[in-house]
Order: structure tokens, then C-alpha cells, then sequence
């Protein structure tokens, strides 16, 4: 009978985990354990990720081997060839290699059915939705952070600044939150693999032009100023759609 | 107590529950029973809001499945075909993931609680992809139990369990009717059904065809009548 007592007590007593309408309230105990919750899932992603290395090896290995190609393809040793097309090598590569991670990071979710475990918990639809996007930024931004050194080596182009920095971590914003929910929708599908860039690639084409263009004025010389523009569309892009991901995610998830 | 009135659910053109009626007392434990595609597992999906109904309702504790889901799944344990646990991860980093989604402050206790409960305290750091399905199945259980729900919902549990392992289970069964708390069950053996249930409800193409208490069932009548598979009645 110890199952009925424990210390915790009971599902007939309020639990901690917030629920929608405990989120709804605002108060700023329930924001703090939403918090919690959204980098538990994140940390425990980052944790079978750690173990199985199945994620990070597909976007780094896919993406240093795009820039690889490129430099064989394209001459960028003329001219200004490595500032034309280095910008998007860059941001087209990490977006092709982001979709094989990303595919492989819900297939991982749903084939222990952990994913419907995860749903079995009292925690609202978007929070799980946050975590898992969480996640996938963190497996995409490791992924930046190794494939970084070597395309400003291979396309010989000065790419540490404070600028690139800001570029990245919207572009990983908006692909993580757009990709997690088109993860979740193809994951089901049976062709994934196929649909997952036929729904993903389009949508997040102003974020890609937004990319690629800020960082060409960044190779080019350009100031804030000049970049600025890209970079309040990157901005727009990821305020509307971490919002609209995280609403649809919820009726993605229904049966 | 757990209400369902008027259930339908279809997926396409395939109508699974056509207005399925049944009430489960609190303190009980009811047996469900029926053919594959009676629509036994989508009824416990819809009560475990994993699945959502067309129409009709059903309320757990007074509050409907459909409306108040995060509520709902505070109150309820579920045990699925599906262990639904990372494989990964150890069997005690499982639970204690679990334990955060389910908002326990400090679970360590409850855990090793619930381990020895099912006698895995001694796999407890064991990945859980290096056990059997049966041992999975154990830690299933546990975790649904460690939020103290007040009704389980588990869906052909015994499938995958050993004798001991069974044993476990009805003991578990057996101690939530003790403490005023529900079970409903999914089996395809009706033996062991018979054996912890108070009432059972055989469905037949989406609908309730018998609802009685267990005492008043002629196991021989059932299996004429569902057409049970006679070969699991031979493993028990």
C-alpha cells in the first residue's frame, strides 16, 4: 500500500507540473516551473543526444560536407567568388543539414512511442512543444558552433563577429521553432523524409533570404545600419512564428 | 467514478465506437473484454486524452476528457501496448523525468518506492533498451504510479509479464480497489480478467454488449459468445 502515501501525495492533490490554465493565471511561480519543465525536456534531449551522438554527427557532418563540395565546385580563390557565394553556402547548408536533424530528432521521439508518454503527463501541449524546439536549437546551434571554424577556413572569409552571432541565433530560432512542428507533422506521414523539406524549406525562405543577406553585408563591410533590415525581418519572422508553432503544435499532437 | 456516454469515435470511414455507454464506480475494477477492433484501446485512449472522441461524452472524477485534460491526466496512471520509455536512459533517469512532468518536488523516495514495488530496484541504473519487454513493462507500471493517480488505465498489461510479474500486477490491482481507487483494464484473457475484476463490459463493434459483475459471468457463455482466442485461456 506504501504506492497510496508517499510524501508527494496524490494525483487527487494539485501537482506542480502547470497546466494551461495555471500558465493562463501568469503568476510567476507557475512562469518559473513552465521554465523548468520546457529545459527538463530540453536537457533530456540533450542528455539521449549526448548517448547516441545520432543528431549533432548527421547536421555537422552533413553541413561540413556541403561547404566541402562548394569549395571543389566553385573557385574561391577568383576574385570575389567566396564573398558572392559564402553567405549562402553557409545558410543553405546548415537549413539542408537542419532538416535531417531535425527528422531524426522527432523519429527518436516516436519510436518508443515516448512522445504519447510525454503527452500522458499533466503538462501543457506548448510547453512540451517549447522543450522539444528548445532542444533542437541546441542541437543546431552545437552544429553551427563545429561547422563555423571550418567554413571560415575553407571559403577563407572573417565570419567571427558580434553580427554573425546575432544572424545565428535568430536563424536557430526560427528554424527550430518551424522545424519541430513540421517534425511533428511528418513524423507520421510515411514518407518523412520527403515531406518534411517539401513543408519546411518554403516557410522558412524569408528567414534563409534574411540570413544569407545580412551576412553578405557583413562580408561585404557593412554596419548595423545596413544589415538592419534583414535583420528585423529574421526578428518578425521568429516573434510570429514561435507563437504560431507553438498554437498548432497542440492540434498536431490530436489523434 | 468514470462516466462514458454516447461515445463515438471513427478513424475515416471505419466507425470504431458507435455510441458506447458505461460507468465504472469508484473502488472498482473494470475488466473491458472484446474482439480486436471492438474499440477496447481507443476507449482507453480517449480516457486518457490521447485521443479525442467525435461526440459523446466521458468524464473521469467529474471531469470531462475532452474539456479538462491537464486535470484529468494529473488523476490518472496509464499503461499503454508501449512501454513508452526512453530507451537511452536509465530506468531511475526515466522515472525521475517523469516525476518533473508530473511536478513532484523530490521524487528520489517515491522512486525507489515504486522500483522495489515492482522489484526492479535492482535495474535501477540499467539503460532501459538492455531490458526484456516484460521488465520494460514493470517500469511502465511504475511510472504510472508515481504520481499516486486515483484511477489507472492499462491496456492489455499482463502482454510481455512473467508469472511473477503478473503476480505484481494483481497486487497492484488489487491494492487500488483496497484504497477506494478505479482500475479499467483491456485483456484478451479472460481468466486473469475474471480474477481481478469486480464487474467486466465486453464491447462488441463499438458498443457495450454485456456489463455485469464479474461474479455473474460464465466464462464458457463469454468465450462462445466473443470468440475469444482460445489459446491464451491455454498459457494461464
Amino acid at each position: 500500500m506504501a504506492e497510496f502515501h508517499s510524501e508527494r501525495g496524490s494525483g487527487d492533490q494539485t501537482e506542480t507540473a502547470p497546466t494551461s490554465e495555471q500558465q493562463d493565471s501568469g503568476s510567476p511561480g507557475v512562469f518559473v516551473a513552465s521554465l523548468g519543465v520546457i529545459w527538463a525536456i530540453a536537457r533530456k534531449d540533450l542528455l539521449l543526444e549526448l548517448r547516441n551522438r545520432d543528431v549533432i554527427v548527421s547536421i555537422a557532418g552533413f553541413v561540413l560536407l556541403v561547404f566541402a563540395i562548394f569549395t571543389f565546385a566553385i573557385d574561391i580563390q577568383q576574385a570575389d567568388n567566396a564573398e558572392l557565394v559564402g553567405p549562402g553556402v553557409l545558410w543553405a547548408g546548415i537549413a539542408f543539414a537542419g532538416v535531417i536533424g531535425l527528422n531524426r530528432a522527432f523519429s527518436l521521439e516516436m519510436e518508443r512511442d515516448t512522445l504519447e508518454g510525454l503527452m500522458l503527463t499533466p503538462i501543457s501541449r506548448d510547453l512540451i512543444f517549447l522543450g522539444k524546439a528548445l532542444g533542437n536549437l541546441m542541437f543546431l546551434a552545437i552544429s553551427i558552433a563545429i561547422a563555423l571554424p571550418v567554413f571560415a577556413v575553407l571559403f577563407n572569409l572573417v565570419v567571427f563577429r558580434l553580427e554573425l552571432l546575432a544572424i545565428a541565433v535568430l536563424l536557430v530560432i526560427g528554424f527550430s521553432s518551424v522545424g519541430t512542428l513540421f517534425a511533428a507533422m511528418s513524423v507520421r506521414v510515411r514518407a518523412r523524409e520527403i515531406m518534411l523539406p517539401l513543408l519546411f524549406l518554403p516557410v522558412v525562405a524569408p528567414l534563409l533570404l534574411a540570413s544569407i543577406e545580412a551576412t553578405a553585408d557583413l562580408v561585404a563591410g557593412d554596419s548595423w545600419s545596413e544589415m538592419s533590415q534583414w535583420l528585423q525581418l529574421a526578428i518578425g519572422f521568429d516573434i510570429v512564428f514561435v507563437i504560431v508553432s507553438a498554437v498548432i503544435f497542440q492540434f498536431i499532437l490530436e489523434d | 467514478m468514470i462516466e462514458v456516454k454516447e461515445l463515438v469515435k471513427s478513424y475515416g470511414v471505419t466507425g470504431v465506437l458507435r455510441g458506447l455507454n458505461l460507468t465504472a464506480p469508484n473502488g472498482q475494477v473494470l475488466v473491458l473484454l472484446g474482439p480486436n477492433g471492438a474499440g477496447k484501446t481507443t476507449l482507453l485512449r480517449i480516457l486518457a486524452t490521447l485521443t479525442k472522441s467525435d461526440s459523446g461524452t466521458a468524464t473521469i472524477h467529474g471531469m470531462d476528457v475532452a474539456k479538462n485534460g491537464e486535470l484529468v491526466r494529473q488523476s490518472i496512471g496509464v499503461v499503454m501496448h508501449s512501454p513508452m520509455l526512453y530507451g537511452d536512459m536509465t530506468v531511475s533517469e526515466n522515472l525521475a523525468f517523469f516525476a518533473r512532468m508530473f511536478g513532484l518536488p523530490s521524487p528520489d523516495r517515491r522512486i525507489a518506492e515504486l522500483l522495489q514495488r515492482v522489484e526492479m530496484d535492482r535495474r535501477a541504473d540499467i539503460r532501459v533498451r538492455l531490458l526484456s519487454h516484460g521488465q520494460q513493462k514493470r517500469v511502465a507500471l511504475a511510472r504510472a504510479m508515481l504520481h499516486s493517480p486515483r484511477t489507472l488505465l492499462l491496456d492489455e498489461p499482463e502482454s510481455g509479464l512473467d508469472q511473477r510479474a503478473r503476480c505484481i500486477l494483481e497486487g497492484i490491482i488489487n491494492e487500488f480497489r483496497s484504497a477506494d481507487r478505479s482500475v479499467i483494464m483491456t485483456t484478451h484473457q479472460i481468466e486473469l480478467g475474471l480474477q481481478v475484476a469486480d464487474s467486466v463490459a465486453a464491447l462488441e463493434r463499438g458498443r457495450v454488449a454485456l456489463h455485469e459483475p464479474a461474479s455473474a459471468i460464465d466464462i464458457a457463455q463469454l468465450q462462445a459468445r466473443f470468440s475469444e482466442p482460445t489459446e491464451a485461456l491455454g498459457a494461464l
